[in-house]
């Protein structure tokens, strides 16, 4: 796993490393499982359409899970998540699959994120982060934030 | 006025209303199968020896994992059931959530979670007259802790 990240390692404007992630048929069938999600608007064609949304979507909470794996790694274990939220506001479409366990080639996502704000709050060093999913086309269809709590190597005093 | 409010009256009347508490456990399996499903080899969700050792004792859930429901109470597909009851459109969108993290949430856990219709506001979108509602679900754990408030918004069109 990545080196521990403290307080006094990021400033306003540091970038969270970007995360890739691809959205297949076969994910969402695996995260409907985990999560227990069943809505058809996920995997059934004519229910999609009916739905106005052209085709089967990725859940929204699955590129939140994406964007809470995006902080978690970040932060590391030292670091605590305070709060996540996003909007689903643009709609994504999974790769289909090729073979049993590789998508047809297609467009891949990221998860990104940059510093807005750092700050020490009763002894807790709290950052602020901007953060969201993009599309293959770069578009920002996921928007968010977050609310972390980083070690400090100033409190660390051996 | 040209177009008629879709908040009902009956709508009207679901705000504030609060729902039937709903009994999540957290298992080791669980946690396990949502974490291969994003795609995420935190070992903090996989690995059961390296999390035994870690600082939280057990798996923990990735942010946003809170179990299955073992008793079933007011869901989401359930709340937005009795919103269209109540004259709301019918096509439902998940709009979005914010989560606030109060405790670790992991392997072994029981979660209650009781869920609040905050709000209920139209507007036009291009998706045509748009129901916007907002619920506000609190989780405690076995020990009464409260671990997570989760603000969900639910489109409805």
């Amino acid at each position: 796993m990545a080196k521990q990240l403290y307080y006094e390692d990021i400033e306003i404007g540091t970038e969270i490393p970007p995360l890739a992630k691809v959205a297949t048929t076969r994910m969402l069938v695996q995260w409907a499982g985990a999560s227990g999600d069943f809505n058809p608007l996920h995997y059934d064609e004519e229910f999609a359409k009916s739905m106005g949304v052209g085709a089967p979507i990725v859940h929204g909470a699955l590129k939140r899970a994406w964007l809470g794996q995006l902080m978690t790694d970040w932060i590391g274990e030292q670091g605590v998540l305070k709060r996540l939220s996003c909007q689903y506001r643009g709609m994504d479409y999974p790769r289909k699959m090729r073979t049993m366990v590789e998508p047809q080639d297609g467009e891949t996502w990221w998860c990104k994120g940059k510093v807005v704000k750092k700050y020490e709050e009763r002894g807790e060093y709290l950052v602020e982060c901007q953060i969201w999913v993009e599309n293959g086309k770069g578009e920002v269809t996921t928007p968010g934030t977050a609310l972390v709590s980083l070690p400090s190597k100033a409190a660390h005093k051996s | 006025m040209a177009r008629e409010s879709l908040i009902s009256d009956e709508l009207q009347k679901m705000i504030g209303m609060r729902s039937e508490p709903v009994i999540f456990k957290v298992e080791e399996g669980a946690i396990q199968r949502y974490a291969e499903a994003i795609g995420d080899t935190n070992p903090l969700y996989n690995d059961l020896e390296y999390a035994k050792k870690s600082k939280y004792g057990r798996l923990i859930c990735p942010p946003g994992f809170t179990g299955w429901p073992v008793r079933r109470g007011r869901t989401t597909e359930s709340i937005s059931a009795l919103l269209v009851k109540a004259g709301a459109p019918s096509r439902l969108l998940d709009g979005g959530v914010e989560f606030e993290f109060f405790e670790p949430m992991g392997a072994g856990d029981m979660l209650v979670a009781t869920t609040t219709i905050a709000q209920i506001t139209e507007k036009q979108t291009r998706l045509g007259s748009t129901l916007f509602t907002t619920t506000e679900t609190t989780y405690l754990n076995q020990n009464g802790n409260l671990v997570l408030k989760a603000k969900q918004t639910l489109i409805l069109f």
